[in-house]
């Protein structure tokens, strides 16, 4: 084994300092395409390149990542697996239990990754015990973005309980405005349904439920409330809601239309694109009832099988650019997301970065570091969409409350 | 054919009767493999535990019985029929309507028909956020008639879980009837005029002409856009993932869209391939029919 | 056709007249208004379409979005604009296009003027393959392309689009030479002219109008293709409709709007061409074809 180890670290290095070996090269399949994220990518790619690896693009967006998925199963069914994958996530464990992913163990143990990566994160970057991905960052997701102009205007000051928040939005519905700027797709309404279950049954009932996926759990009164406090968040949204892209939810509380959204971190990029600060012209902070917790996802690049040795190394050099300190602060950065390291200074990083960050070391310090069902990383994807099914169906008023969590346990047992 | 005694001219005469079979075999070759041997191994699919991958363990009829018992795939056959229904008569209401209006000797003729025409050449990847927008009450139509004074005027159907199932149509309609227009003008322009104008001097009137003369002429022109219709509608799946997502809730799902979701997005693909041998059945039950009348009669 | 329109026996009064142009137009507008909303907004600024109605026209008139999106919008890490795709759209589909047709039009023609025992059912076989959902081709596809050792290339895609569009290339053709008059095959066949003779000297000639018919039906269909395009050909060699995905449909990004409906305009403008250049081929292709059963 230390054999083996050492001769992966010697083929990493080579692979880093060589400059002449033209056959090298990575091909990455990625969803990142987009102005900001696809540039920071690009900071990953000169990397590579200094080191004299080539590095071949394959972007599929669409669906949040399903497309590319899609594209996935039928690269690796022609037997053409690209050296690296963007995934979330369930999909990762599943693509290892397959027995399509590489074993980065030496370069990992080299590292010092277990040492740096929360315990949280390795559930999905590590399979039976073996590294298979390298994680890229953290979105929490149980963020509320808000309108500081407007909440001076209305009076409101942060709320810090279920209670104050829905005073605060019931202050701006009767002041005209829109309380809670909303989408209406099913992610969406699952990421708020995350933090509603977090808020309602707290964390033991959180893995219990979503996690675990408990019966009694899923079907109980904790759960009903859950569905009540979404059709809490229902009331406060415009009637417009359905089918909106996040981004435009995102706008009405840059415009000032609206007061809060809540949404993943990715939305103070659409912030600061508007030319706003993040403490100043806008504010984050946790979705009242889930303090002290951080739902989570987080981008990995998983490491395909390659047969051949060059494509071997040059697959650990990346993954060894991919877990650097300095790729990690450049893309997490644009991205609006904190580095999957714990041990990175978060001075570079604004306001709610350095909130965020903090808040994930001490989350994952006290074991209130979950992953989020709505992005994948709470239960395997099948489950996660029959829960769409379910939480939409609710919110789009199909259900009252105590329906939809029977229909919950019956979705989740037809998923399994 | 001749026949003669001569080899040479033998070979000749029976590579010329093998031919036309040796020029047709690979495409009935390819056939079999790519669409007939796909076709089998979908059904086979559907008897497995297929997930995320392919696998080949046989666990009968399971995946078709969850299959009846997801709620969506209930939603997405009953929205299948009203939107194949619905898109099916417009279109041809309106590819006839319009035909027969421009067959009516219209100047501009060639700047109107490529209007009516061109949403077919454009998919949905490409107009769908267009659509998108105008059907959105806040921003689009309704929008806009409010800002020119119309202030009662409401169009939120895509906002509206009954509705916006009717908005797929609307937009549907708008891709294909162009397309079934073209069809109906040549069948209108196939048709001799030296009949008609014998019936008018009978004292036919217009929509008599129309009704005994030209409608039942253009018997194959309104088969012909049966199938294409039937076929698009089927298929349908661009159009929803573009404008509703499937949305509100899952209003709008159509089985397209189900197996699709079901066999790469859930990692259902057992599930997911149960559902398109159902489709492949709807499919076969509304062609066969139509191929053996059609195949028949030419006989 | 305009010659045989000008003497058509239908009359109608001046008032019907003036009802007939207005629901032309009306409905010329109906059709016209998406695109019309696309153009509009692939002009203006950005902060104009987030901040304000999305319908009305630009306050200031921009062309940057049609630069951003042709040469340095973000396709994937290389900011490349839709350029390159371009290309990789045309390499692919007028092989593809043309290899279906010339398929398409023997097979019309053994299928009409060759009759054989169980031509009816080759027919009837081929014709169905036009109905299968492309999503079940997609994995046992992928695993024929990789045996083939063509997975991830324009080789491999160009075959699918062909494979996937002789059922209705076949159809076209067949219907089409279905109404040409047989005696002509059989008078050359006696003059001692072989098969791909009275193919080459004589059905070909007079097969102008369906060609354009299958050319258009075909070329659309596959420039406008996405789930092949993904799967089937990676990175540097994915079409147009790919690329425009990607720069659509990023997922949590700052979203373009006017640079979205300015590479939306580019990826149609072929297919738009075609149909507005060989539209009029269309009907007339149609009309000597496909609607004759």
């Amino acid at each position: 084994m230390t054999m083996m180890k050492k001769l992966h670290m010697t083929v990493a290095v080579l692979a880093l300092s060589t400059t002449a070996a033209a056959a090298q090269e990575v091909e990455v399949l990625h969803w990142w395409t987009s102005g900001g994220e696809a540039a920071a990518v690009g900071t990953l790619r000169d990397t590579l390149a200094a080191g004299g690896i080539g590095w071949q693009d394959m972007p599929v967006a669409g669906g949040g990542g399903s497309d590319a998925m899609t594209v996935l199963r039928a690269r690796v069914t022609a037997g053409d697996a690209p050296t690296a994958v963007q995934m979330l996530g369930f999909s990762i464990q599943d693509w290892a239990a397959e027995g399509a992913l590489a074993n980065l163990d030496s370069l990992a143990a080299d590292q010092g990754w277990a040492d740096v990566v929360p315990a949280a994160l390795q559930r999905f970057s590590t399979y039976d015990g073996s590294w298979v991905a390298a994680p890229v960052n953290v979105h929490s997701t149980n963020w509320v973005w808000a309108n500081t102009a407007l909440m001076a205007e209305l009076g409101i000051t942060q709320p810090t309980s279920w209670e104050e928040f829905v005073a605060a939005m019931e202050t701006a519905k009767a002041a005209g405005y829109t309380a809670l700027a909303h989408g209406g797709q099913a992610w969406q309404e699952a990421t708020m349904f995350d933090s509603m279950v977090m808020g309602a049954g707290g964390p033991d009932f959180y893995q219990a439920a979503m996690v675990d996926l408990d019966p009694a759990a899923l079907g109980s009164d904790t759960m009903v409330e859950a569905f009540d406090r979404m059709a809490t968040l229902r009331s406060y949204v415009d009637d417009n809601f359905s089918g909106r892209d996040w981004n435009l939810a995102t706008a009405m509380v840059i415009n000032g239309d609206a007061l809060f959204q809540i949404m993943g971190d990715w939305a103070k990029g659409e912030f600061v694109n508007a030319g706003m600060t993040a403490g100043n012209e806008f504010q984050c902070f946790r979705v009242p009832g889930t303090e002290g917790t951080v739902t989570f996802n987080s981008d990995q690049f998983a490491m395909f099988n390659v047969a051949d040795e060059s494509d071997q190394a040059s697959q650990l050099a990346m993954a060894s650019a991919v877990m650097s300190p300095e790729f990690q602060v450049t893309f997490n950065l644009v991205k609006g997301s904190v580095p999957a390291r714990t041990d990175i200074p978060s001075d570079q990083f604004d306001a709610c970065g350095q909130l965020g960050m903090a808040q994930l070391a001490e989350a994952a310090a006290s074991g209130g570091l979950f992953g989020s069902m709505a992005h994948g990383h709470a239960n395997t994807p099948s489950v996660q969409n029959a829960m769409y099914d379910v939480i939409t169906a609710h919110f789009n008023g199909e259900y009252d409350a105590a329906t939809a969590a029977a229909e919950l346990v019956t979705a989740v047992e037809i998923a399994q | 054919m001749a026949t003669t005694t001569d080899t040479g001219v033998d070979f000749r005469t029976r590579l010329q009767t093998w031919l036309p079979k040796l020029v047709l075999s690979p495409s009935l070759a390819i056939m079999l493999v790519f669409v007939y041997g796909f076709i089998a191994f979908t059904v086979y699919l559907s008897f497995t535990d297929s997930r995320m991958l392919p696998s080949y363990e046989w666990v009968g009829w399971q995946n078709y019985d969850r299959l009846f018992r997801i709620r969506e795939w209930n939603i997405a056959l009953t929205n299948l029929a009203v939107f194949a229904t619905l898109y099916i008569a417009i279109c041809t209401v309106i590819g006839l309507m319009l035909a027969i209006l421009l067959d009516q000797k219209i100047r501009g003729e060639g700047m109107l028909r490529p209007i009516f025409l061109y949403p077919m050449a454009l998919s949905f990847i490409v107009t769908g956020t267009a659509w998108k927008w105008m059907l959105d009450p806040a921003i689009g139509l309704e929008n806009t008639m409010h800002l020119w004074g119309w202030e009662s005027f409401a169009f939120g159907w895509i906002k509206d879980r009954e509705m916006a199932i009717y908005t797929i149509v609307i937009a549907a309609v708008w891709q294909s009837s162009g397309f079934v227009m073209a069809m109906f003008l040549a069948g209108l322009r196939g048709i001799d005029n030296e009949i008609l104008k014998a019936a008018q001097m009978d004292g036919a009137s217009n929509f008599q002409l129309y009704r005994r003369i030209i409608l039942p002429q253009l018997r194959p022109a309104f088969l012909s856009a049966f199938v294409i219709l039937s076929h698009l509608a089927i298929k349908s799946y661009d159009l929803v993932i573009a404008l509703t997502g499937g949305g509100p809730g899952n209003a709008t799902a159509l089985p397209a869209t189900f197996m699709y979701s079901y066999t790469f997005t859930r990692n259902q693909m057992g599930i997911g391939a149960a559902s398109a041998v159902i489709m492949l059945m709807t499919i076969a039950a509304i062609m066969v029919p139509y191929l053996y009348a059609e195949l028949r009669e030419k006989k | 056709m305009a010659a045989a329109s000008t003497e058509t026996a239908i009359r109608s009064s001046r008032f019907a007249r003036v009802l007939i142009y207005l629901v032309l137009l009306l409905f010329a507008l109906f059709y016209l208004l998406p695109l019309g909303i696309m153009v509009v907004n692939s002009l203006k600024p950005l902060s104009e379409i987030t901040g304000g109605n999305m319908v009305a026209l630009p306050r200031d008139w921009t062309i940057a979005p049609w630069l951003s999106a042709w040469s340095t919008a973000q396709i994937g890490v290389e900011p490349t604009g839709l350029r390159p795709y371009f290309i990789n759209s045309i390499v692919m589909a007028v092989p593809a296009v043309m290899l279906s047709t010339i398929v398409g039009a023997l097979n019309g023609y053994v299928l009409t003027k060759w009759h054989f025992r169980g031509a009816t059912i080759i027919f009837g076989l081929l014709l169905f393959s036009c109905f299968i959902p492309f999503q079940i081709v997609l994995i046992p596809m992928a695993r024929i392309l990789g045996i083939l050792d063509i997975a991830g290339t324009t080789s491999g895609l160009i075959l699918v689009h062909f494979v996937y569009g002789i059922g209705f290339t076949t159809l076209y053709f067949r219907n089409y030479y279905a109404a040409f008059p047989t005696e002509l095959v059989r008078a050359a066949q006696i003059d001692g002219a072989g098969f791909f003779q009275i193919f080459w000297r004589i059905m070909l000639p007079s097969s102008g109008p369906i060609i354009a018919v299958s050319f258009i039906w075909q070329f659309t269909n596959i420039w406008n293709d996405f789930l092949f395009g993904a799967s089937f050909a990676s990175g540097g060699s994915a079409p147009m409709t790919v690329a425009l995905n990607n720069l659509v449909n990023s997922s949590t990004g700052v979203r373009e709007y006017n640079v979205h409906f300015a590479g939306a305009i580019m990826a149609a403008a072929p297919t738009l061409l075609v149909y507005i250049v060989a539209g009029r081929y269309f009907v007339r292709g149609l009309m000597a074809g496909s609607v004759k059963g």
